[in-house]
């Protein structure tokens, strides 16, 4: 009974926080949007029955997705976005990883709290200091001015720069830490044994220390990629007008628009378009486990 | 004559593999290694010995380069190996996790120094399944090494330091890992291995026996010190110190003072009211100077009745360990001290004569015993 009750807790959850919603916006998704609130038809009521509200549903919003070339362009541009900065998170983290992972080990939990650190404030604030940082007058701008660098100030914020400094910012500890994670549980002996056989310190990082850190930056990529791909929040405070992001486009249609059934189409495509990595990043949790046995 | 024993260490034209030459090392105020001197030989199986701390890895890491030596000199073939770093030296080790890369095959882990150096393919490939021969790996080498046991990891660690051909090989507690009867086993592999490849080896191992069985050479270190280098026969029925007779094997340790009694003999002052014992030592001592009698419990008789013999104590069994081939009896004298005396059980249990609380007499010559000054 009790063992029932345990499994029954993550299923439960599922459902509620998971399912529930998701099948309220695929049936909004697959509605026509109408002038009433809340703004699309049908809805269901008793006297017509089931089978009247079925039958009003269609997928003609999904086909106007394909129609509209703003979607897959917005789609491909958000996948792009995520995938360089991604790789640009990557390119940070691992050598902070490293470092954390190779210092004393007295410093490791002060390091560690660093990373964790800014967690503590509100993210809409982190990011919204960021226009502070990057405008025209921003501190950046004005470091560079004052040391002589440039004469005339960048523009950076409002273009997609800023978009990927707002993402690798954002998202690095979900990077640093599972690398972190795999390079601290690395035996030293491995990197001794590997120059002992012959490797120079760079071999011997490359053909081991690399190798055995995989798993960790598959997890913190993965970790980085699946809400890059969906933000909204970044592009639209640090993007321009240029920036497409599909979750900017989102938002639009569903508060700009009030198209309360494209935008539900919209939300349904970029989850099944995040099914593929979520499903790949398991797989990949899964392995390690495995092999950790 | 018969044959060539091996000890190049006697012959004074040998050139050592190895040379400390007033080695010190230092970690912050620490001295690991005390201004240490030590020649090593080709072909030899060296053995290092000491309790946990005493030095003996350092001296190790040394030689293959994750240290450097704070003062003196360390030759390896004649040239001195200081800065050199561990990727060009002709050395390798063994390590006492074994090290083995987790992402690699067995056949990987084997070829990975190999191909550091460039070789060729199809010479990289006999290589390897020789050493997959040597180790009795063939049908392994596919296989991860989460995938094997413990022992044939062990055997993979070393076929991977046997590969490259090193002129010297190092060994970290190699068989640290292993359970009693597979060490064992493994010791004499080892054995078999270094007397086919030929290669110098150098152990560390805090296990005394592991070290007598395998090595040509032990040196017994403690703080950073050699307190004595010889074939495992003479540090075992020869120690040069209390501290290496009290370190390897059980030993029965005497106090007394000494006195001159015929030539290399000695009689030992070492109760009030017994009789002196008797000693022979090729080390002189002078009258009435204090020394340890080291006497081995293999070497000590126990009767119920007084045997003829050189010395002859009186005392009462205190204890009895019954180890299956053998039993060590614990004997308290009148003075209160407790000597172990073993005797082989050669005969089924029901028929030994001695047990708890009998009053036995404990004997042995005057050659089975070591004098040692304090």
């Amino acid at each position: 009974m009790r063992r029932w009750v345990l499994i029954a807790v993550p299923y439960l959850w599922l459902l509620a926080l998971f399912l529930v919603p998701f099948v309220i916006v695929f049936k909004i998704s697959l509605s026509d949007v109408a002038l009433a609130r809340p703004p699309y038809i049908p809805q269901f009521s008793w006297d017509d029955g089931i089978w009247a509200f079925l039958r009003e549903l269609d997928f003609e919003n999904y086909i106007f997705l394909t129609t509209d070339s703003l979607y897959w362009k917005a789609y491909l541009s958000s996948l792009k976005i995520a995938v360089f900065s991604t790789f640009l998170t990557l390119l940070v983290g691992y050598p902070i990883a490293y470092g954390m992972a190779r210092a004393p080990e007295e410093w490791r939990p002060t390091l560690m709290m660093l990373v964790i650190l800014p967690f503590w404030t509100s993210f809409l604030i982190r990011v919204y200091s960021w226009m502070g940082i990057l405008s025209q007058e921003g501190y950046l701008n004005q470091i560079l001015m004052w040391t002589g660098i440039i004469s005339t100030p960048l523009t950076i914020l409002n273009t997609n720069t800023a978009v990927y400094v707002g993402i690798v910012y954002t998202y690095l500890p979900f990077m640093i830490l599972p690398i972190y994670a795999a390079l601290d549980r690395l035996d030293g002996s491995l990197i001794e044994a590997a120059e002992d056989l012959g490797c120079s310190r760079f071999q011997a990082f490359w053909l081991v220390t690399f190798p055995l850190s995989r798993n960790g930056v598959i997890a913190g990529s993965f970790l980085v990629f699946i809400p890059a791909l969906g933000e909204f929040v970044i592009p639209s405070i640090l993007g321009g007008s240029k920036t497409l992001m599909i979750g900017k486009v989102l938002w639009e249609e569903f508060f700009s628009n009030r198209d309360w059934p494209v935008a539900s189409a919209v939300a349904v495509v970029l989850l099944l378009i995040l099914v593929v990595p979520i499903v790949l990043f398991q797989r990949n949790q899964q392995r390690q486990a495995e092999a950790e046995q | 004559m018969g044959q060539n024993v091996f000890a190049p260490w006697t012959d004074p034209a040998a050139e050592p593999l190895i040379r400390f030459q007033n080695v010190t090392k230092r970690f912050g105020s620490f001295v690991a290694i005390d201004d240490l001197t030590l020649d090593i030989y080709e072909q030899e199986f060296f053995a290092l010995l000491g309790p946990s701390g005493c030095g003996k890895t350092t001296l190790m890491r040394m030689l293959a380069g994750f240290e450097n030596a704070s003062e003196g000199r360390i030759e390896l073939a004649g040239q001195d190996i200081d800065g050199i770093p561990p990727n060009k030296r002709a050395v390798n080790m063994m390590f006492q996790s074994y090290a083995l890369f987790p992402h690699l095959s067995v056949w990987d882990n084997i070829a990975f120094g190999l191909r550091r150096d460039r070789m060729a393919k199809a010479e990289i490939d006999a290589r390897v399944d020789e050493m997959l021969k040597l180790t009795r790996l063939e049908s392994f080498a596919r296989r991860k090494p989460h995938q094997i046991s413990g022992g044939q990891r062990q055997r993979v660690a070393l076929a991977r330091s046997l590969a490259k051909a090193p002129k010297l090989l190092l060994l970290d507690e190699p068989l640290g890992a292993l359970d009693k009867k597979l060490r064992q086993e493994t010791q004499f592999e080892l054995m078999d291995i270094q007397e086919k490849t030929g290669t110098t080896f150098v152990i560390v191992t805090h296990d005394q026996e592991e070290a007598m069985t395998v090595a040509s050479r032990v040196a017994v270190m403690d703080h950073g010190r050699i307190i004595q280098v010889a074939t495992p026969e003479e540090i075992y029925e020869g120690p040069n110190s209390v501290y290496v007779a009290d370190f390897i094997g059980d030993v029965n340790l005497i106090e007394g003072r000494a006195t001159a009694s015929g030539e290399d003999g000695y009689s030992i002052e070492w109760a009030a009211g017994q009789p002196p014992l008797s000693a022979q030592s090729k080390r002189p001592f002078t009258d009435a100077q204090r020394c340890h009698l080291a006497v081995r419990p293999e070497k000590v008789a126990i009767s119920h009745d007084r045997p003829e013999a050189d010395n002859a104590v009186e005392g009462r069994v205190l204890d009895i360990a019954y180890l299956g081939n053998i039993s060590t009896y614990h004997v308290e004298l009148p003075s209160g001290l407790v000597i172990k005396a073993q005797a082989a059980n050669t005969r089924r249990i029901a028929r030994r004569d001695i047990t708890w609380e009998d009053t036995v007499w404990l004997s042995w010559s005057a050659s089975a015993a070591v004098m040692l000054a304090d």
